[in-house]
Formats: C-alpha cells, sequence, structure tokens
C-alpha cells in the first residue's frame, strides 16, 4: 500500500487544487498591488504593467518604517521575557510534585482558559495610572504576562519527558540550581524553545486589539494598528492598500519560511509530551 | 550554550536508581517572575473585571455603586447582546466543525505518499502565521460588490453582497476564519497522524479494510489526542474571536454579526458602559469556561474508553 498508483496520482491533484483555492487570494494580493491606480479591471485579470510606485507610496504615507521599528522591538523584547521567565519557571513546576507546585500550576493554566476582554478594561485603568499607556513597555509588560500560561504549558510538558539524569549528575557534581538550570536544563529545552518563540513571535506581531487600545494616538504605533490606520485612511485606494498589506506581512513570512520545519515538528513534540 | 559541568554524564549511579532518592527538586522562586508578570497582567485585572462587573461604573468617574445582578439581568433584556451571544456561539460552533475538519482532510493527503507533501504542508500552514487584521481586510476586498469571488462566481449567477447581506455576513466570516486556520488544525492532525505506527494500519488494510473503515476504526481512536487539543484551540479561538470581525464587517450590517468581543470594545469605549461591558466580558468567561469544561470531559471520557 505504499506504492504510488492511479488513487495517489488523483490525491495529489485533488491536493494541488486545494492548494491553489487556498492560494488564490495571494493572487488577488500581489496582482491589485503591482497595479497602477487607473487600471480598474477585473481583478482576476493579470496586471499588465506591473510597477512598484505602491510601495514606495504605502511605505512612505503609511509611516510603516516606525510601525516596522515599533513592532520589532515590542515582538523581540516580550518573546525573550517571556521565554525566560516561562522556562525558569517551568523547570519546578515540571519537577516538584508537591502541592505548591500543582497548584503554581493549575493557578497559571487557568489564564489559558480566562478570556481576555475580562482582564482588558481594569488592566487599561492600571497601565493608565502608571503613566504606561502610549509607550512600548506598556506592550512588553502586557504580552509577557499574557503568554506565561501558553509557554509554560510547552515547557512544562517538555521538561516532564526529559531524563533527570543530567541534571541530578550536575547537582552531585556541586552545581547549585540555578546553575544546573542554566548549563544543564536550558540546553536541552532548545527545540521546545525554537517553537514557543516562533509561536510566541506570531502571536505578538500579530495582535490588533491591544496595541489599538494602548498606543492610540501616540504616534508609537506597531504594524497591524499602521495598517489598520491606512487602510481607514485610503478608504478605496486598494492598490496602495494592497500594497501596504503586503509589506507587512513580509517580515512574518520570512522568519515562517525559514524556521517552518522547526514550527511543524515542535508541534508534534508539543502533541507527545 | 555547552554542558560545562559534566564530565561524564553517563557514569553509573552508586546505588540503583530505583532505590537512590537524590531526584532533583528546584526550588519554588524560580516560578516567582512568571507568577508576577502572570498576576499583574492577567489574574489580578480579572479578578477586579469580575468586581467591576457589579457596579456601574463608567470607566472615569470617581464614584460608582453597587448594582447587583443588574447588569447581567440587562445583558439578557439587550436583544443587541442576546444576539451577539447568538452570534459568538455560532461562529465557535460553525468554526469548529468546518475548521476541523477540512484541517483532517487536508492532513490525511499531506501525509499520504503524494510528492508535494512537503511543500503543500508548508503552504497550507502559511495562512495561519500571517497577521489576522491584514488577511481581513484582504477579504473584506475580495468578498466587496466587486471583489474577486464576486468576479470569479459573476458567470455563474452566483456573485453576492457577501458582507452586506445580514444573512450571509456571518457565514463569510466563519469562511475567512477556516481559510486562515484550517491549516493550524491539520498541522495538528499531521502530528496525531504520524505518531500512529504505519504497522497497525497496515494490518487492518491486510484484513481487508477499506480506506473508510481504516480511517473510522483504526485512525480515528489513534488521533483522539489530536481532535481533543484541535477542538479546545478552535472553539476557544472562536469564542472570542475580534480582529476579523471588526475589519470584516464591524460587527454590521446593523449588529448582523457583533459576537460578545465587538459588543464589549463598543460598549466600553465608544459608550462608556464600563460596567455592563465587563459583564458581558463575564458572560463570556463562563460561556468559554462551560464549553472547554464540557469538551474535555466528553473528549476524555472518549480517550479514556478507548485506551
Amino acid at each position: 500500500m505504499n506504492r504510488y498508483r492511479k488513487r495517489t496520482f488523483a490525491l495529489e491533484l485533488a491536493m494541488i487544487a486545494a492548494a491553489v483555492v487556498i492560494a488564490f487570494p495571494v493572487y488577488v494580493l500581489v496582482n491589485l498591488a503591482v497595479r497602477a491606480p487607473s487600471d480598474t479591471s477585473s481583478p482576476l485579470r493579470p496586471t499588465t504593467e506591473p510597477t512598484l510606485a505602491n510601495f514606495t507610496d504605502a511605505w512612505r504615507d503609511g509611516a510603516l518604517g516606525g510601525a516596522l521599528g515599533n513592532s520589532l522591538l515590542v515582538t523581540g523584547v516580550s518573546v525573550l521575557l517571556v521565554l525566560a521567565v516561562s522556562a525558569l519557571a517551568a523547570y519546578p513546576l515540571a519537577r516538584v510534585r508537591r502541592t505548591w507546585s500543582r497548584g503554581t500550576f493549575a493557578l497559571i493554566m487557568l489564564g489559558l482558559v480566562l478570556p481576555f476582554q475580562l482582564a482588558t478594561l481594569p488592566l487599561y485603568q492600571t497601565m493608565r495610572d502608571l503613566g504606561l499607556l502610549g509607550q512600548a513597555w506598556a506592550l512588553i509588560l502586557f504580552y509577557s504576562g499574557l503568554q506565561v500560561p501558553f509557554t509554560t504549558f510547552l515547557y512544562v510538558g517538555f521538561i516532564r519527558g526529559l531524563p533527570q539524569d543530567f541534571e541530578d549528575a550536575a547537582l552531585i557534581d556541586g552545581c547549585g540550581y540555578w546553575q544546573a538550570f542554566r548549563h544543564v536544563v536550558f540546553p536541552m529545552l532548545k527545540p521546545i524553545t525554537v517553537t514557543a518563540l516562533v509561536l510566541n513571535a506570531v502571536f505578538v506581531w500579530n495582535d490588533f486589539f491591544t496595541p489599538l487600545l494602548y498606543l492610540s494616538g501616540s504616534g508609537q504605533q506597531t504594524m497591524p494598528v499602521a495598517v489598520a490606520g491606512f487602510v481607514g485612511q485610503y478608504v478605496s485606494e486598494w492598490n496602495l492598500i494592497f500594497a501596504a498589506l503586503l509589506i507587512s506581512i513580509v517580515p512574518i513570512l520570512l522568519v515562517y519560511f525559514a524556521l517552518q520545519r522547526s514550527i511543524i515538528n515542535g508541534f508534534a513534540g508539543g502533541l507527545k509530551g | 550554550m555547552t554542558i560545562t559541568p559534566l564530565r561524564r554524564p553517563r557514569a553509573a549511579p552508586a546505588t540503583p536508581p530505583r532505590t537512590r532518592r537524590h531526584r532533583a527538586a528546584p526550588p519554588w522562586w524560580f516560578a516567582a517572575p512568571a507568577l508576577v508578570l502572570f498576576a499583574f497582567v492577567v489574574l489580578i485585572p480579572s479578578a477586579r473585571g469580575v468586581y467591576y462587573a457589579f457596579t456601574d461604573w463608567d470607566g472615569l468617574s470617581p464614584g460608582f455603586s453597587f448594582v447587583g445582578l443588574g447588569n447581567f439581568g440587562d445583558v439578557f433584556d439587550d436583544p443587541d447582546a442576546r444576539a451577539a451571544i447568538g452570534h459568538t456561539v455560532l461562529i465557535a460552533v460553525a468554526v469548529t466543525v468546518v475548521q476541523n475538519g477540512v484541517g483532517l482532510l487536508l492532513a490525511l493527503g499531506v501525509n499520504s505518499i503524494i510528492r508535494s507533501r512537503n511543500v503543500l504542508r508548508v503552504l497550507f500552514f502559511a495562512p495561519a502565521v500571517v497577521t489576522p487584521i491584514v488577511t481581513a481586510y484582504l477579504w473584506r476586498n475580495l468578498l466587496g460588490p466587486e471583489g474577486a469571488v464576486n468576479a470569479l462566481l459573476g458567470p455563474f449567477g452566483l456573485d453576492r453582497n457577501w458582507l452586506g447581506d445580514p444573512d450571509l455576513a456571518l457565514w463569510s466570516i466563519v469562511a475567512v476564519i477556516v481559510w486562515q486556520f484550517a491549516g493550524y488544525s491539520m498541522v495538528i492532525f499531521v502530528a496525531g497522524l504520524q505518531s500512529i505506527p504505519r504497522e497497525v494500519t497496515e494490518a487492518a488494510a491486510i484484513d481487508g479494510a477499506g480506506p473508510v473503515r481504516r480511517f473510522w476504526y483504526v485512525t480515528r481512536p489513534l488521533l483522539a489526542p489530536a481532535i481533543t487539543i484541535n477542538l479546545m484551540l478552535s472553539i476557544i479561538g472562536g469564542i472570542k474571536l475580534f480582529d476579523q470581525v471588526w475589519a470584516l464587517t464591524g460587527g454590521g450590517p446593523g449588529h448582523a454579526t457583533d459576537t460578545l468581543s465587538t459588543l464589549i470594545y463598543k460598549d466600553a469605549f465608544t459608550l462608556g458602559e464600563f460596567g455592563y461591558s465587563i459583564a458581558l466580558a463575564v458572560v463570556l468567561t463562563i460561556i468559554v469556561a462551560v464549553a472547554s469544561a464540557g469538551q474535555y470531559a466528553v473528549l476524555s471520557r472518549k480517550e479514556a474508553g478507548i485506551s
């Protein structure tokens, strides 16, 4: 049953057809983004005289450069912070089978179910009272806390699947727990760290609601907010809008294509753990 | 990073491992930074949220008073809120069923021996990493009156006002979500499929089971953990949905696609009904909790029954 037969060929064709359907919007996106505004023919027709002018216009008018910098800063710092605190927390939570450990883990896991709408408004008040609104720090703090449950969950599952012999040996050799964590445990977590890094980065990079709330009117926008503002401003100039949309998804797609193998493997690992 | 302090990691222990009591027990304070961040961002604000749900606070005034269950009474008297709850549940259920159905079919496809499987796997998952607000704007154009979908379907007389027709708009949103996240379900299903030993399905094939019977009686039970995770993720995601609804329809036309999330945002930030809006969030929380607990109970019983 492992041979390539006629039926396999039929399946192959069906799957390629599915791929064409899924990729169709991307074709329209690129097609319209390289089209001059004067060309109003059907969006399905390939553009005859493609131009890159839309991209330069969108980049300039949408202040996308600044937004790109902000998004990189917020995403980079939040992800590093959440990975660090979650990996550290996961170590005792995975290894210690005492009441406090189980209780803390259950409390953190509660965060996977609580809808963020419940916390959004009170947290908004707190951020305002602390004078953090309009600053990248508000977002960094927010994402680092918000993503703790998911990231800790991934790490705990992974650590429980690791043998304890190496840390035990290190501890017997006179390492403290901190050293054992830094030099023995954390390096072994690399596969799940890569997965957690990508999934968190995708989440933070893509989030729209929170920066809309915290940064509105500050000029310190992230990419999704800048794009939304751009769409509002250039309501029906879809060629420009499409160029802006394309610019905004390039960074995340680059990261995805570079790391897709580890992402997909990471899912497999997470499922077994 | 290197494993520096270990010269002989595989050294035989002095006593047999079973009786040895040197199990690592790292200290509790390793969990403290994560716990503090989590408490600041999620736990404390959520608890305060529940508290405000019983008040008439507008979010700005220094004073407010307790209204008991008043806000919750209002939620059920408010036709817009009742409609939003209905839409939220409908979207969550529809997305869960369709997204996982499509995801499973894609997974079975790319897990077969077709030649394009690796390329397809990467391609199918790609929409899931793209910013939802961006794909939503893209689809707003595609589904518009002059958009590509109508240009494609027009010759067959199937062109519609996908986002402007109150009867269609909700389903259009579901379609966009499925387009974006079917690949996400697929990847989890593929991971599950790969954990099934090839011999098991081969044995069933030798016993004369066709592909459908093989799937139903062999693959499906062994896929239970992946099914559980997928259903949980998509139902919770569907209930919390905001960005896509906001960018595609803004809750319209009228209130035809308002979900709890969009209504909460509107009530809090455009109408200043802070307490009421948080009461809506509490209702949302209860729906999420009941849905996930119920699902977990049903699915884990099924999983247990199999193994």
